[in-house]
């Protein structure tokens, strides 16, 4: 095997993307106009065939490789996968980031003006489902002057944004990878969301999603909706070998966090409530729940994919218990069915959801193959 | 493109119909399949359980499935392959049985390939009080993957308790066709049978 050299994309800028047209959302309703925010990395060439469209999960942005000059901490949510010499290899793709429509990190979301008003949307900015990032998404990649991209990828809904992306555009669409994702949640997995939901609307600082004109914020839905969303990322055997029953001085009999796992959860909880807001976290599990591409065919995934003609990769973790492999063998067998063009590997991983992430060899070492190999067949 | 072609390889092929949909099982690094793509024309998937298989059949440009055989092939529906293939891979099955009839559930037709204990050569050393080792078999005793090794002859009894149709038997040694004394001559056994109609 060639030694791999593999480095960061260094700074990067972020950028917007206007789009004046309206847009049709699946609920009926409409944006008069709507921006993104994206970043890309590498080159895209000549006959602008080298793109690569990176999907993110729920509390994930447009900043999925390099850093933002001056701040040396800021590296974006997917390094270990994209740059150069790495499995998504930006020597060789042009990799676009996106944030979706309805979040909260400069693509209009909530907190954007409702140009109508003149103040945020707030609990009025409409529900957007994974059909509705995807159109979005397209639109941004005429605007780059894509017609057709090389690769759409993601883990978990990033993973079924590249599944509807294959359906929805197929002729604009030359490979899927789908990682640790699933055809759609099961009702444990709606459980996990509303209990999440149940948090933030329950807050009092909520103000039934008006809280931006209160001054405040519901902080404390926000947490437990991100300390319930994390224990769904992580597997038992994970967060045993972690935390254990490890303590962090001794037990005061008081409801202050003495175990490891109770100061962690609230640490993470903590942390995210700083950055994210409420109502986009509110949209983002709504378009996970919604998300179900067998529902217009009755039920049969087989049919529902029949539309997609590109090549897939689908990937899975062991011990994913949100998405477990039995959810990606779903949709591997809908493609096979189709007799579609599909790799699917099932990664031996001790971390749960969260391992599309980390950086396991196999993993990575098959990312990497599987693109190595884009252009070069026929 | 040259792969490292297994002596089966060129009889399998040769009765693969061009355009075939077939599947692999224990593909390996998937190079059976590139072969009877380039080959025949052929399309359709290889199962692999080993990780490095798998990222070798990636690498090859082969559809590759990670699956684990011993469970069968479930997310197959029932005849929906021209040809399942288990090449050198049956004797170190635990569900042999099982796996076969799987073979004849998801494919019109089964080929299976594997090492014949009935080769001379093992018998002598199994005379002289020894566990067979041989380039078909290069495993000790303590190491072996194959835990269901059989002669061509016990083969043919299976097919026939079973009421297979064999519609051919090729048997090799190194790469030449063994027409006499097959299970005595022979290192490496071919098999295409379906079910009797």
């Amino acid at each position: 095997m060639s030694e791999v050299v593999s480095g960061s994309v260094g700074d990067v800028v972020a950028q917007r993307a206007t789009f004046a047209t309206p847009l049709a959302l699946r609920s009926g309703a409409s944006l008069p106009g709507f921006e993104l925010m994206y970043e890309t990395y590498g080159t895209l060439n000549a006959d602008r065939s080298n793109a690569i469209l990176v999907c993110h999960a729920l509390n994930a942005s447009h900043h999925v490789a390099g850093t933002y000059a001056g701040h040396p901490d800021s590296e974006g949510w997917w390094d270990n996968m994209v740059g150069p010499g790495k499995p998504v290899d930006t020597h060789r793709f042009f990799v676009i980031g996106v944030n979706n429509l309805g979040s909260c990190f400069g693509s209009t979301g909530p907190i954007s003006i409702d140009p109508a008003t003149g103040k945020p949307w707030g609990s009025d900015f409409p529900i957007v489902t994974v059909e509705d990032w995807v159109d979005t998404q397209a639109r941004l990649a005429d605007s780059l002057g894509i017609e057709r991209l090389a690769a759409v990828m993601g883990g978990s809904l990033g993973g079924m944004q590249a599944l509807a992306w294959a359906t929805r555009y197929p002729t604009r669409i030359a490979n899927a990878l789908v990682i640790a994702a699933a055809p759609n949640l099961s009702a444990q997995n709606i459980a996990f969301n509303e209990v999440a939901r149940a948090a933030i609307m329950t807050d009092p600082e909520f103000h039934d999603g008006r809280f931006y004109d209160e001054g405040v914020k519901p902080v404390r839905g926000l947490r437990v909706a991100r300390m319930i969303g994390h224990i769904t990322y992580i597997s038992d055997a994970q967060m045993a070998e972690r935390f254990g029953r490890q303590l962090r001085e001794g037990l005061n009999y008081s409801f202050a966090p003495e175990f490891q796992i109770e100061s962690y959860l609230r640490y993470q909880g903590e942390k995210f409530a700083e950055y994210y807001d409420a109502n986009t976290y509110l949209r983002i599990t709504k378009a996970l729940d919604y998300f179900d591409p067998a529902a217009e065919t009755g039920g049969d995934l087989a049919r529902a994919l029949r539309a997609a003609t590109c090549r897939f990769l689908v990937i899975s973790f062991t011990t994913d218990w949100r998405f477990p492999p039995a959810r990606s063998r779903e949709i591997v067998k809908a493609l096979v069915d189709n007799r579609r063009d599909v790799c699917y590997a099932e990664i031996d991983a001790p971390h749960g959801h969260d391992a599309f992430l980390l950086d396991t060899p196999q993993y990575h070492a098959i990312v990497r193959s599987y693109l190595s190999r884009i252009g070069e067949s026929p | 493109m040259s792969y490292a072609a297994r002596a089966d390889f060129s009889t399998i092929a040769g009765w693969i119909a061009p355009g075939a949909q077939v599947l692999d099982l224990g593909c390996g690094d998937g190079s059976l399949l590139a072969y009877l793509r380039e080959s025949r024309g052929a399309a359709g998937y290889g199962i692999e359980i080993d990780d490095e298989g798998v990222l070798a059949s990636i690498g090859n440009g082969v559809n590759v499935l990670q699956s684990d055989l011993e469970s069968g092939l479930a997310g197959f529906d029932e005849q929906s392959f021209d040809s399942v293939i288990l090449s050198q891979t049956l004797q170190a099955m635990r569900h042999t049985e099982l796996i076969v009839l799987e073979m004849l559930r998801v494919g019109r037709e089964a080929i299976v390939t594997f090492p014949n204990f009935g080769f001379w050569s093992h018998r002598l050393q199994v005379l002289r009080g020894r566990m067979p080792v041989s380039g078909k078999l290069p495993y000790q005793w303590y190491d072996t993957p194959n835990i269901h090794l059989c002669t061509v002859a016990d083969f043919d009894a299976f097919c026939e308790e079973r009421g297979f149709d064999v519609l051919d038997r090729v048997v090799l040694h190194e790469t030449r066709r063994v027409n006499a004394l097959p299970n005595l001559l022979g290192s490496l056994a071919i098999y295409r049978f379906r079910k009797s109609r």
